[in-house]
């Protein structure tokens, strides 16, 4: 007889079995542990692999004078450090507005299209090309703007056409982040503005973008990290000219295209190490920044 | 009654093939408190958000009937000259995140306003007008955020009166606020009255018979279409109500 208020003792638990949970808990944490701390050394490893080879190589003459070229890789990397600032400046001046406008085009004014299914439609075909072309790898952004920008439009391996493949790498993401942080913005704030009698543009000046601008910042920085990290658009775009640019037609080597080169064509391996160290701290530098408006806007939320 | 300012004649509300509230007409007298009182949806913010086309923004809404202000039909007034002149309060407090005087200046420069000092004596008027001068003077470029609850809600109010509006729609203003704070609301709304014609949605039938002098009773069926059972002076509906079904309510057989 199964008496529903002594249920207890219809199961069939028996202090071994028991004991067999708690060792089988105990071997599931074991493992757990081990996988973390597995994961964390090979990161360690990594940062640490080329901390100790490259930092020995780092100095003030590293920094500020630019590659000689040969096949010792003479000279420091001062140009890719400039090429580098120079197409981040670029590439996102032209992807950040863009890709903030389609945002506010899609989240504002696209989804509550009264009736209009054209723009509904178009919304979701953008949002599915959007999100196709984030997972496409960059090398193939950067065959793209081989073909349209250094051949077709004959800008040549340049600033200009590695900055326009660069936006085009980073739009999707761009559009993404901005949408995701106008969606963060409460639907109070834009009621009590319509309803004191503002239009929907005043709106979304005054009260939207203020609110949503970390969460746009966040992403316009994590994009600053994309770019100092991408190697394979501005290996087919931007030529490898270690000169100074002089000028948005002119070619360069950003410091991640650098490190290619002096590791691929050089000797010298320390130096491409210490282009990595720099590299690196760029970029922890960057991911510090990120964290702490993300905190700010969390506080804030 | 007085003066008519706000009337509704034979109005309908669809979202969709939904209907929402049914042939309703209504006139609302200018300075009076009136309250609109029902139990959870019979549409009464549908109601209220009306009177300041706040419903447009839902992309399948339609109207049948008309509206006026002043006898002038809304929906052949300019939108934004509209809500200027029908202001409104939302039942959770929703300051904007800039500073108190930002918040309370943000309507008038949204009309053109630039000039500083004109602002500064619209922004002092406003919270004075609203009750919350004194505990804000010296923070006014303090955020909004950091003000309580209650306090939130009255810079709202202030926010709304520095458009210089006629009318305002107060949507269960005190429905987020302890008793205190709910109290100075309502003694706000007294006061209010004298220059404004106030209509405010509550839940709170003892804050409707507190603040109103007229109260309209909206109730709905298992069709969930909101319909306007009951009109009249607050004492009336309070004391005598006419229809079964209001005085059910009142006395809390239901709702």
């Amino acid at each position: 007889m199964n008496d529903p208020l002594f249920v207890g003792q219809g199961f069939p638990s028996t202090r071994g079995q028991y004991r067999w949970e708690r060792l089988k808990q105990r071997l599931a944490f074991t493992l757990l542990w081990a996988s973390g701390a597995i994961a964390i050394l090979a990161l360690l490893a990594v940062v640490i692999t080329v901390v100790l080879r490259g930092i020995g190589i780092i100095d003030l003459e590293f920094l500020f004078t630019s590659p000689r070229g040969g096949i010792s890789g003479e000279g420091g990397i001062f140009s890719t450090i400039v090429t580098t600032l120079y197409l981040v400046i670029l590439t996102l001046g032209i992807a950040t507005p863009l890709g903030v406008g389609a945002a506010i085009y899609f989240v504002e004014y696209a989804s509550d299209s009264h009736g209009k299914k054209v723009s509904a439609y178009m919304v979701q075909v953008a949002r599915f090309g959007v999100e196709t072309l984030a997972g496409v790898p960059s090398i193939i952004f950067g065959l793209f703007g081989y073909i349209l920008f250094v051949s077709t439009l004959h800008f040549g391996f340049s600033l200009l056409s590695a900055g326009l493949a660069g936006a085009c790498l980073i739009l999707p993401v761009s559009i993404r982040t901005a949408e995701e942080a106008l969606k963060t913005v409460p639907r109070s704030y834009r009621e009590a503005s319509l309803a004191l009698g503002a239009t929907k543009w005043q709106t979304i000046w005054k009260v939207v973008l203020p609110a949503a601008g970390p969460g746009i910042a966040t992403g316009i920085i994590l994009n600053v990290g994309r770019v100092i990290s991408e190697t394979a658009v501005f290996y087919v775009t931007l030529g490898g000219s270690y000169k100074l640019p002089s000028s948005l037609l002119s070619g360069g080597r950003t410091m991640a295209l650098h490190l290619y080169y002096l590791a691929m064509e050089t000797k010298a391996f320390d130096k491409a190490m210490g282009t990595g160290v720099v590299l690196i701290i760029t970029i922890v530098v960057i991911n510090l920044i990120v964290r702490y408006l993300s905190a700010k806007l969390a506080a804030r939320g | 009654m007085g003066q008519i300012k706000l009337e509704m004649v034979h109005y309908s509300l669809y979202y969709g093939n939904f209907c929402a509230l049914r042939d309703i007409s209504i006139q609302i007298p200018a300075r009076q408190v009136t309250a609109i009182i029902g139990p959870s949806g019979c549409g009464k913010s549908s109601f209220l958000r009306t009177f300041n086309r706040m419903n447009d923004l839902i992309s399948n809404a339609r109207v049948e009937g008309r509206v006026f202000l002043d006898g002038q039909d809304i929906w052949e007034m300019d939108v934004v000259e509209l809500r200027r002149r029908v202001g409104m309060v939302f039942q959770k407090p929703n300051p904007f995140p800039k500073s108190i005087f930002d918040n309370v200046a943000y309507g008038p420069r949204a009309h053109g306003l630039r000039d500083r000092s004109r602002l500064e004596e619209i922004v002092e008027q406003s919270l004075r007008r609203a009750a919350l001068w004194d505990e804000v003077k010296d923070d006014l470029n303090k955020s909004a955020l950091t003000l309580s609850g209650g306090q939130q809600q009255r810079l709202c109010i202030a926010r709304a009166l520095a458009v210089e509006p006629e009318v305002i729609l107060m949507d269960e203003p005190a429905s987020a606020l302890d008793p205190i704070a709910t109290l100075r609301i309502e003694a706000l709304i007294r006061e209010l009255r004298e220059n404004y014609t106030i209509v405010i949605v509550t839940h709170n039938m003892q804050q409707a018979a507190r603040v109103s002098d007229y109260t309209a009773f909206f109730f709905t069926d298992e069709s969930r279409t909101g319909m306007l059972i009951e009109y009249g002076e607050t004492k009336q509906i309070f004391t005598s109500p006419r229809d079964r079904r209001t005085e059910d309510y009142i006395t809390g057989r239901f709702g």
